[in-house]
């Protein structure tokens, strides 16, 4: 048992770095959610294809639901539960709106660190609005 | 614990009460089941049709200028790139030789006239596509609804098995960022990014909002677009009347691209 301090020491380290994380977390406070923008737009339509709420936390399973849909079967038509019409297209419909990527997008996505590939091939802000 | 008769019997009678109740069950909790759902159609003005078809009437072109403003069209609302080193060129539409539309053993002495017609060739909606059997990621496929070969570019990852398998070379590969080389982008509809393959949609997009594609408004008549199989449809009385020859047709691939030669 001679090597009992090299032992503690060891655990010591080997514990301190698992749990550094953790308090980490707890003496530094995160960052803030960021604050996204609406436009002019999308502010005066009052609420978007569905509540904001559901809009935060499961647009990309909407638009998941969009793609398959116009893509797979040619459905293109939503009508959410007020009723209103919708073509389901990100460019066209989701953009046209939120047309200020940077401020909108972008804000929570660099936020949340994920990288979405949406607009390698769709075209943000398409009529060009401010 | 043993089994026996009398054991059995009181299991099928609990399971039968159990399922027996479920409508009651049902009708007791709350409705919260009850609240409207989101509902997803076709739109009031998409063109419906089983198998979309094209009958191209190679007599009204004479030379590759009258297949230029169709090209044009094509390539202008996808964004279809203008690359000019032959070995990244992106086409969708695209004029082609008789001998390399149709090639093949041809009779000697042909009328020389229908030789030297610019033909105008595209991705042939196959009704037997082999691109969609070689497909790993089912990135192409046949659309059920309408039998449009169509690309879901979200999913293709670039393997140009695709390409390898169409015998029409229908399909080109982005090699490079095709955003660059688009002479004018049309922001409603998505461009390509590199390592994905494209080809014709048939205008899918065109469909859906009641109009015809792209090439064949801007014939003027000389292509016919409808569905094969309707037998009361333009594209059928066509070919009822008219000769017409489809582009390597042996292979078995049925392409819904007919030519009146």
């Amino acid at each position: 048992m001679k090597d009992k301090k090299w032992i503690v020491l060891g655990l010591v380290v080997f514990f301190g770095l698992l749990l550094f994380p953790l308090a980490w977390n707890m003496l530094v406070k995160a960052a803030p959610a960021p604050e996204v923008v609406l436009t002019k737009k999308a502010k005066a339509a009052k609420q978007c294809v569905m509540p904001k709420e559901y809009m935060t936390s499961e647009h990309m399973q909407l638009l998941d639901l969009w793609r398959h849909s116009v893509v797979r079967n040619a459905k293109r038509e939503y009508v959410n539960p007020e009723g209103k019409k919708f073509d389901m297209s990100l460019s066209n419909t989701c953009l046209d709106c939120h047309s200020n990527k940077e401020q909108f997008c972008d804000r929570c996505h660099n936020y949340a660190s994920v990288r979405p590939y949406c607009w390698d091939c769709h075209i943000d802000n398409p009529k060009g609005e401010e | 614990m043993k089994s026996s008769r009398r054991r059995f019997m009181k299991l099928a009678g609990a399971a039968a009460l159990g399922l027996g109740a479920q409508p009651v069950i049902k009708a007791v909790a709350p409705a919260s089941e009850e609240s409207p759902q989101p509902v997803i159609r076709k739109g009031s003005n998409a063109l419906p049709a089983e198998q979309w078809a094209m009958v191209i009437d190679t007599r009204r072109f004479h030379s590759a200028k009258d297949l230029e403003p169709l090209i044009e069209a094509c390539h202008k609302i996808h964004n279809v790139p203008h690359l000019t080193n032959k070995n990244h060129e992106i086409k969708w539409i695209w004029e082609t030789h008789y001998h390399n539309a149709f090639p093949g053993n041809p009779n000697p002495y042909q009328s020389e006239e229908v030789e030297h017609r610019p033909f105008m060739v595209l991705c042939n909606h196959c009704e037997n596509p082999p691109c969609v059997r070689a497909c790993p990621t089912k990135a192409t496929f046949k659309r059920e609804s309408d039998g449009i070969v169509l690309m879901d570019f979200h999913r293709c990852i670039g393997c140009r098995f695709c390409m390898a398998a169409c015998p029409y070379g229908s399909r080109s590969f982005n090699f490079r960022d095709p955003r660059p080389f688009i002479e004018e982008t049309n922001p409603k509809f998505p461009t390509r990014m590199k390592g994905v393959v494209e080809k014709c949609n048939f205008c899918a997009e065109r469909l859906a909002v009641g109009q015809k594609p792209a090439c064949v408004e801007a014939s003027n008549g000389a292509i016919v677009f409808g569905d094969l199989k309707d037998p009361h449809s333009e594209v059928r009385e066509l070919l009822r009347e008219n000769f017409t020859i489809r582009r390597k047709q042996n292979l078995g691939t049925e392409p819904s691209v007919y030519y009146i030669v």
